[in-house]
Formats: structure tokens, C-alpha cells, sequence
């Protein structure tokens, strides 16, 4: 029993981070679901500061305020902005039985377990039991955007994935390069911006943001 | 040497057991005190629940014509469960001697013995109250029990064990370890105890609106001393849930059975804990609202999956 304190606080923060995305699961409203996102990011920002800090690698500290900055100022503020515009601030969805979707859930984590059990035996990186939670939270967010009927939930489903992602690669890998990480913060980004616009275009056609209007190709 | 040993254990067992029975009403009353402060109300006081108490037992008992034996003696299970359950959890010391006689599955088949009985005793006299009521309190116990299980397997694979002293002693002797897994068998845990209690959001304690209550309706046909033991009852059970929730999460501060220096201090240490938990448990009763008797099946699923997660988490970190 000598695992070191940065390494139960990593670990902490890992379930807190598979813990948020059960609840992003179970959300009915959107507002929630982007404040959640926030935490989210916020929970991720703070693990990547302490791995940074335990494995002494400068470039971590850059990509944690990254995060900080990115995924929890910056894409909440458009978020916010963008439900405001389009009035949907207080819609709450219907979604199709959340006990139903929550046991998909577990057994989608423990689907994640298991298959990350091997990779986790040849990393040799103190984080090694997190790739499962990553991996986990990956399949969570995917099973978010599947259940979903809202455009903008299934937006903050790709973001949480993302996430998930980030995770998985400075648990795994202790952070990709610096380069691949701006790049990839660049993305989200615009990805953001682009389906604001893209919001709006289905709006203006289809009067709702409720995707299952799109299924109907035909006049009638 | 050993026959001093366990006498000091009885004294400590008999000890716990009178304090556990003389607190309980107090704990209900500090809980209703901070209620009505958070309310802005001025409240009846930290004895009221004893004076409640007294008046009933100075009553005459009214049954129905068509009470059966099972009516009359069900108080008496159910005190007795919740009595057997607050002696057997390690509320002021570790290894009393009434201890091994039930582990953590046991204790939950003890609050299930219970809650037959007044379930069945609900459904006894025939008035539709009764039934209803019962009917709730089951739908709610069996999505509140696997829950339970579910947070008592994960700290008994932390410990290795399914008795609660050994639980207690391995949290309390190990060095400060954060447990994820843990902490989310503690929320689940809270979860279950809000429901088991019938507390807000699940149920309203001080509501009789007829539409609302679960345990209120279970128990309208009681009333005198039958009445009094069943609220007795209920703060015991209240009492008996906050205990294995500091024993499995803040087991800090109890004492060694064959250590008598230590005591003072171990009821020190749960008379804050217990104040603590009940200003708690005033608190999140004041921020929720009372929820839909179908939306518990929700509230009740979400405690189960953070048990599951805790427990799948254990065995993916090891901690």
C-alpha cells in the first residue's frame, strides 16, 4: 500500500472524470450537460497539471493551461453563446430510458476494462490503470451521441469524447507532442465554430434542432 | 487475563447498546432542530422526540377489530431488529462480542426482516393506506438493497472481509490511502440512506398528505406504545445507517475493545460525528425537493451504478 499521493489524486480525478461523463450520460437539460462538460474539462486540466508535475515534464503544463483555457472558457462560453441564440437554453430532451441507457453504460465500462486490461500490462508509465477509464469514457461519449436527438447534445457528446482522448493519450503516453496537441486544440475549436453554423442552417430548414427531422429526405 | 477481556467486552457491548437506544431519539430531534432552523422556523426542540415518546407510552392503545397477532407484536420485531442491528455495528468500539454474529450481508437481511414485518403489518388491518403504502416502501427497498450490498462488497474487498470490525480496524490502522472507489460508494451510500430512512427526496418524514407518504402510510393504523416503539424504531434505524456509514467511511477516533482509557473519546468522537451527519443530512433535505414516486426508481438506479462504478474501479486501480 505505498502507491504515491500524485498517484491516488490521478486517480481520483479519473473516476471523477468517468463519474461526470455517467451523469452527462443521464442529463435531460443542455445547460447542465455544457456546465458538466466544463467540469469536465476542468477535471482533465487538473489531472494533466499533476501528471505534468509527477513525471517533471514541462510541455504537460502547456497543454494542461491549454485545457484550462480551451475547454473550459472558451467552448462553454460558445456553447452558451450558441443556446442562447438559438433559444434553446431551456429545452430538456427526451431520451429514451435513462436506467436502460445507464446499464448500456456499466457494461460498456467494463467492456472498457477488459480490453484495456492487456494494453495496461505493457505500459510502464505510473498511470497505467487509466487507460481503461479513458477508454471507457470514449465509449460512454459515443453511446451519448447515439441516444441523442439534439444536435447540440451529440456536439457536447463529441467534445466529452475528445476529451476522453486526451486522456487516454497523457495517461497512456504521458502527452503527445506539443505541436500535435495545439493542432489538435485548433481543430476542436473550429469543429466548435462550424457547427454553430451548422446549427443554424438545420434550424432554418428544419425549424428544430432535432436531428430526426433530417431522416425525412422527401417533400410531402 | 482472557475472562477480563471479556468482561470488559460485555460492559463495552451493554455500553453501546443502552447509549445507541438513549441517543436515537436525539439524533431525530437534532436532525428536526436543524430542519427548522435552515427553515427559518424555531423548531420544538432537541427533546421533543422524547416527550413525543412519553406521551404515547401514557396512552391507551386503539387496534381494529380485525387485528391479527401479527399487527400487535410487529412493533416489537422491528424494535428489536433495529436494536440488534445498532449492537452489532461498531458504533463506540471495535470487536464488541455481539459482533461476529452477523457480517454486513447478514446486517442488510436484518432490515429486510424488519421491513417484511411492517410491510406485512401494513397490509394487515386491509385499509387501502396500508397496502399502498407497503407496496411503496418495497418498491423502494428493493432498489435500494442491491445498492447497499453493492457499497458494503467494495470496502470488503478493500479490507478482505465481510465483517465490520475487520472492515473498521483495516480503515482505521492502514495509513491515509485516497480511494476513489470509495468515495463513490459513499455517495451511494447517502443515496440509500435518504431512501432507506424515508427522508426528502424520496419521502417526506413530516408529511401525512395521503398522496405523498410511504412510511407514514405503513404505520397510520398504529398508535400508544405500538406507535412509540415504531418510532423508536425509525430513529434507531436512522441512527443504526449513519453509524455503518462513519464505520465504513470515518471510522475514526473508535475505540479498542480492551482499551478503556479510549472511550470517553470514542463518544466524543461519535457524538460529533453524528451531529455532523445529521446537520448534513438537514442540509441536503432542505436544498431537494421531494421527488415523484416514479422518479425513485431513477434516483435509486443512479445509486446502484455508483456502487457498480466503485467497485469496477476497485478492481481496475486496485484502489
Amino acid at each position: 500500500m505505498s502507491i504515491p499521493f500524485t498517484t491516488q489524486t490521478i486517480n481520483l480525478l479519473a473516476s471523477i472524470l468517468l463519474l461526470i461523463a455517467f451523469a452527462m450520460l443521464s442529463q435531460r437539460r443542455i445547460l447542465s450537460l455544457i456546465n458538466l462538460f466544463a467540469w469536465q474539462g476542468l477535471v482533465l486540466s487538473v489531472s494533466t497539471f499533476v501528471v505534468a508535475y509527477s513525471t517533471a515534464q514541462r510541455h504537460l503544463y502547456y497543454s494542461a493551461a491549454l485545457t484550462l483555457l480551451l475547454k473550459v472558457l472558451v467552448l462553454p462560453w460558445l456553447l452558451h453563446r450558441l443556446i442562447r441564440k438559438l433559444n434553446v437554453k431551456w429545452d430538456v430532451e427526451t431520451l429514451i430510458n435513462i436506467p436502460a441507457t445507464m446499464l448500456v453504460g456499466i457494461a460498456l465500462v467494463i467492456f472498457a476494462f477488459n480490453l484495456a486490461a492487456p494494453i495496461s500490462q505493457l505500459s510502464e508509465s505510473i498511470t497505467r490503470g487509466l487507460i481503461g477509464i479513458a477508454l471507457a469514457s470514449v465509449l460512454l461519449s459515443l453511446l451519448m451521441m447515439i441516444t441523442r436527438r439534439k444536435a447540440i447534445s451529440q456536439v457536447v457528446a463529441f467534445l466529452s469524447l475528445e476529451n476522453g482522448l486526451f486522456f487516454a493519450a497523457t495517461s497512456a503516453t504521458q502527452g503527445m507532442p506539443l505541436v500535435v496537441e495545439l493542432g489538435i486544440a485548433l481543430d476542436v475549436l473550429v469543429a466548435t465554430f462550424i457547427f454553430g453554423i451548422f446549427f443554424f442552417q438545420i434550424r432554418e430548414t428544419f425549424d428544430s434542432l432535432d436531428i430526426t427531422h433530417m431522416e425525412k429526405l422527401k417533400d410531402d | 487475563m482472557m475472562a477480563m477481556k471479556q468482561t470488559l467486552g460485555i460492559l463495552f457491548q451493554l455500553c453501546q447498546s443502552l447509549l445507541v437506544v438513549a441517543l436515537a431519539p436525539l439524533l431525530t430531534g437534532w436532525v428536526n432542530q436543524c430542519r427548522a432552523w435552515l427553515q427559518n422556523r424555531s423548531g420544538a426542540g432537541l427533546l421533543q422526540p422524547y416527550r413525543t415518546l412519553r406521551k404515547l407510552f401514557h396512552k391507551d392503545a386503539v387496534l381494529a377489530y380485525n387485528a391479527s397477532p401479527l399487527f400487535r407484536t410487529t412493533p416489537y420485531i422491528l424494535f428489536g431488529c433495529m436494536w440488534l442491528a445498532a449492537a452489532i455495528i461498531p458504533i463506540i468500539a471495535i470487536d464488541l462480542p455481539f459482533s461476529p454474529a452477523a457480517d454486513v450481508i447478514a446486517l442488510v437481511g436484518v432490515f429486510a426482516l424488519a421491513r417484511v414485518f411492517i410491510s406485512l403489518a401494513a397490509m394487515d388491518i386491509g385499509t387501502a393506506f396500508g397496502s399502498l403504502g407497503a407496496r411503496r416502501e418495497m418498491l423502494v427497498s428493493f432498489l435500494a438493497e442491491p445498492a447497499l450490498l453493492m457499497v458494503f462488497f467494495t470496502s470488503s474487498l478493500i479490507s478482505h472481509s465481510t465483517q465490520l470490525p475487520h472492515i473498521v480496524e483495516t480503515f482505521t490502522h492502514h495509513e491515509f490511502v485516497l480511494y476513489p472507489s470509495l468515495a463513490f460508494a459513499g455517495l451511494a451510500f447517502v443515496i440509500v440512506l435518504l431512501a432507506e430512512n424515508a427522508r426528502i427526496p424520496v419521502d417526506n418524514p413530516s408529511t401525512h398528505l395521503e398522496l405523498t407518504m410511504i412510511h407514514e402510510a405503513m404505520i397510520l393504523e398504529y398508535s400508544a406504545r405500538h406507535l412509540a416503539l415504531v418510532e423508536w424504531a425509525s430513529s434507531l434505524k436512522l441512527l443504526a445507517y449513519i453509524s455503518i456509514g462513519i464505520a465504513l467511511f470515518v471510522p475514526y477516533g473508535i475505540a479498542e475493545v480492551d482499551n478503556w482509557h479510549a472511550l470517553p473519546l470514542a463518544i466524543t468522537a461519535l457524538l460529533v460525528k453524528l451531529a455532523l451527519a445529521g446537520a448534513g443530512l438537514a442540509v441536503l433535505e432542505t436544498f431537494l425537493a421531494k421527488m415523484r414516486i416514479f422518479r425513485a426508481p431513477e434516483f435509486l438506479g443512479t445509486a446502484f451504478l455508483l456502487a457498480v462504478l466503485g467497485l469496477l474501479i476497485h478492481f481496475l486501480l486496485g484502489a
